[in-house]
């Protein structure tokens, strides 16, 4: 099997797709966020702002979950397959919530009545929280196992992904997303949207870490293949220890009203969590629990080396210049959100 | 309904709703960049507010473009597991190459297109609309790539067999190059710039009919228009080039276009016509030898008709199939004439007193609407009964674990969430058009509109 530094094809695809999502995770994780708070802002002027300070990066963000799809699509098709197929029910909602999510922003500062505006919001917003959720819903899921038959195929009902684990999981993703998308909302904003944002921003973390908590605890207790990794490697225990790090420095620097630096911290807590979950299930993908044989893993499930091959050769070119137009865009709508007539 | 047509049905809904838009962002793309270069070029105010303009328009479609398409890629997923599992190693690196190469570059600078007015140099903002078309346009090569893969596969072998088997690339760029796509790609490029190119010459010549926006308007009437004739023309070139190769590689489709059941030494060429599947015949007003004569170029060679194929590779909609390809052809040809009148009157500088004409213009935005949605018709469903053609049938290609009642839920799910978005996208295309572009005579004598500017400016 050919290897890169000691990786072979589809261990470095596996790292190809989790990269994507991370990213995917860490921005339009503050799109989500900041659409799952925009009802706590009560004023007209305030709502446009906080829309507008995602308005011109969001759709690119997007873009992050449309590759990691590709990516796993033509990585894993099997995976690809067989989950989406599984979980046809809760991702029809998702890409409806995704439809009407896309729609509110884009439309509800288009008309100036009353009712239409708040028609939208509630749309946005609800739509937001759903997603956040419904990603949590599916992580929740990947982490405890799914029951696959000999041909990797899942036979339940839609409702077993419904279990306590994966909606706490699910919480947890939407306060997670919370916090982050406010304190990147304080990064944009001034006056007393910004001073009622500090607050928000406090809330969200404490409701944060409290979920953050009880998952832990619940994982510990009843996951044992969660800390499998972990237990045999202690040198892996940095990985978390670095997440609680930038879980205090979160705090340290709201404190200290350093957002940039706090909102750098959350996309550190985002990835590391995503790590920790992809360190311990490696190779493993889905897990089985009810028989592990019949789990998919990196190796049953990927494309041929050929394939893995071009991909890859794709990703070298391509991930640079996305990083390089994702920069190039922040750089441009840097700083405070000052409406104009092109804003939403 | 069983979930074979269920699934068939939502897919079908889903990709000729979502293909209402992907079309116009290149169209308008392309127009926008002609419309913004003027602008760079002359510095007038005019072009500069013809731009904004229609960059809200832009704007609109894209929105609606990107939402209905994200449910698009994992549809595969969802309802057609066999197949995303046979085609993932093949089908999946064009999907991917889409993503990061195309999208993300069209996505990444749209921000910058939609709301880097006061924020970038003209030329940046002008490299951005660049870029946003070229985006939307890699986004079509690859897209159609997979798809013609799976019209005219080659590049890879079968590996496994049965439930298990899966096609495996063995040559990319085999695999891009296929023998459709190359046609195909500019075929799609060219239907998307009629649509633009259309859809801004009937905005355009509602408001000259009406009075409004005149010297903008004819300015942005000829820059669309000269699109529309270029490419209509060579729409012509490139459609009778990919007829060819279904010719050559997909006879049974052909056979089913033309409405031809009986191997003929000479074929004649339908002009018109009705197909009767049961009794296996088409009648109709008919060129004789015309078919022949256009496959090649001689009266002799024959053309193979539907009965000399098993019935079992027949496509199930050849009556569609006939009429959707018939009413394309007829519209390109209609376009061509339209547009080379048009421009002829433009160029000895009496177009604009020919009211007849500005209204024929008005409704034609939505004849390359329909000739991109019925080309995509025939296409795909004289690819059937195959999804990927001569390995894998539509009937295996199915999710194994998904009912027909899934389907059903989704299905009336998209068809509400669809309605709506279609009435959205009609009510603001509408009012955005009723708003017109800024007009900078108009600025200086209408108070209403002074005052808006105004209160626009407290808020900030």
């Amino acid at each position: 099997m050919e290897t890169i530094l000691g990786f072979d094809y589809p261990t470095l695809w596996f790292f190809v797709v989790g990269g994507v999502f991370t990213g995917y995770a860490i921005l339009d994780g503050f799109d989500l966020g900041a659409g799952s708070l925009h009802l706590f802002f009560r004023k007209e002027k305030s709502r446009r702002i906080a829309l507008n300070a995602i308005g011109p990066v969001w759709d690119g963000n997007e873009v992050w979950l449309v590759i990691g799809g590709g990516a796993l699509f033509a990585g894993f098709p099997i995976i690809y397959a067989n989950m989406f197929s599984a979980f046809y029910i809760p991702f029809m909602l998702f890409l409806v919530m995704l439809i009407f999510r896309a729609i509110g922003i884009e439309v509800r500062s288009k008309e100036e009545n009353k009712t239409w505006r708040k028609f939208w919001d509630v749309a946005y917003s609800l739509s937001s929280v759903l997603i956040a959720f419904l990603l949590g819903v599916v992580v929740g899921n990947i982490i405890i196992g799914i029951p696959l038959d000999e041909n990797h195929l899942f036979r339940g009902s839609w409702l077993d992904f419904l279990n306590p684990y994966s909606l706490l999981v699910a919480i947890t993703t939407v306060a997670l997303f919370m916090m982050h998308g406010a304190i990147y909302l304080t990064m944009k904003t001034e006056d007393r949207l910004y001073e009622r944002l500090t607050v928000l921003v406090k809330n969200s973390t404490i409701f944060f870490v409290m979920s953050l908590v009880i998952v832990t605890i619940y994982t510990l207790l009843y996951i044992p293949h969660m800390v499998d990794q972990l237990s045999a490697h202690p040198v892996m225990f940095i990985i978390p220890l670095i997440m609680m790090l930038a879980v205090a420095n979160i705090t340290r620097q709201i404190s200290k009203r350093k957002y940039l630096y706090a909102f750098l911290s959350s996309a550190v807590v985002i990835s590391m969590l995503l790590i920790i979950v992809a360190v311990e299930l490696y190779p493993t993908v889905i897990f089985a629990p009810n028989n592990p044989e019949n789990s998919l893993t990196v190796y049953n499930a990927a494309s041929s080396e050929k394939s893995l091959g071009i991909m890859l050769t794709f990703a070298a070119i391509g991930v640079p210049l996305v990083g390089t137009y994702t920069a190039f865009v922040f750089y441009t709508f840097r700083g405070k959100v000052k409406l104009d007539e092109s804003s939403y | 309904m069983d979930v074979e047509i269920l699934s068939r049905i939502q897919f079908a809904f889903t990709i000729a709703f979502h293909y209402i838009y992907p079309p116009l962002s290149i169209g308008l793309g392309l127009v926008m960049v002609f419309m913004e270069g003027m602008y760079l070029r002359t510095g007038k105010k005019m072009y500069e507010n013809m731009t904004r303009f229609w960059l809200k328009i832009f704007a609109l479609t894209f929105g609606i473009g990107v939402a209905t398409g994200i449910v698009m890629e994992f549809e595969f997923g969802t309802n057609w597991a066999v197949y995303s599992r046979y085609v993932g190693d093949v089908f999946g690196s064009a999907l991917a190459a889409e993503g990061i190469f195309a999208f993300a570059l069209e996505s990444g600078f749209l921000g910058v297109l939609l709301f880097g007015w006061n924020r970038v140099s003209k030329r940046v903002h002008f490299f951005s609309t660049i870029m946003v078309t070229l985006g939307a346009m890699f986004s079509a090569i690859w897209i159609v790539v997979a798809n013609s893969w799976q019209q005219t596969p080659t590049g890879f072998h079968i590996v496994g067999e049965g439930m298990q088997a899966r096609a495996e690339i063995t040559d990319f760029w085999a695999m891009v190059f296929n023998p459709s796509s190359v046609e195909r790609i500019s075929h799609v490029w060219l239907g998307a710039f009629l649509a633009g190119a259309f859809l801004v010459m009937s905005v355009h010549a509602y408001y000259i009919l009406k009075g409004r926006n005149i010297e903008l308007s004819k300015k942005a009437f000829g820059i669309a228009l000269k699109v529309a004739v270029v490419s209509s023309l060579l729409q012509l070139f490139t459609g009778h080039q990919s007829a060819e190769v279904v010719a050559e590689y997909q006879p049974i489709k052909l056979a089913a276009m033309e409405g031809h059941y009986d191997s003929l030494s000479v074929a004649d060429l339908y002009i018109l016509g009705w197909v009767d599947a049961e009794k296996k015949k088409t009648t109709g007003l008919k060129v004789p030898g015309g078919l022949t004569f256009m496959l090649h170029q001689d009266g002799e060679t024959p053309v193979q008709g539907l009965n000399s194929f098993p019935e079992e590779d027949h496509p199930d909609m050849v009556n569609a199939v006939f009429q959707t390809y018939h009413i394309m052809v007829a519209i390109g040809m209609f376009l061509i004439g339209i547009s080379l009148f048009a421009v002829f009157h433009l160029y000895r500088g009496t177009l604009f007193e020919k009211r007849w004409l500005l209204r024929i213009f008005v409704p034609a935005v939505f004849l390359p609407q329909i000739a991109n949605q019925f080309g995509w018709y025939t296409a795909e469903m004289g690819r059937q009964p195959w999804v990927v053609y001569g390995h894998l049938r539509t009937s295996d290609a199915l999710s194994e674990t998904v009912t027909a009642n899934h389907v059903a839920f989704s299905l009336v799910l998209f068809t509400l969430v669809y309605v709506l978005l279609f009435g959205l996208f009609i009510y603001l295309l509408n009012r955005k058009i009723k708003h017109g572009p800024d007009d900078p005579e108009l600025h200086q004598h209408s108070p209403r509109h002074s005052q808006m500017a105004s209160s626009l400016n407290q808020e900030n």
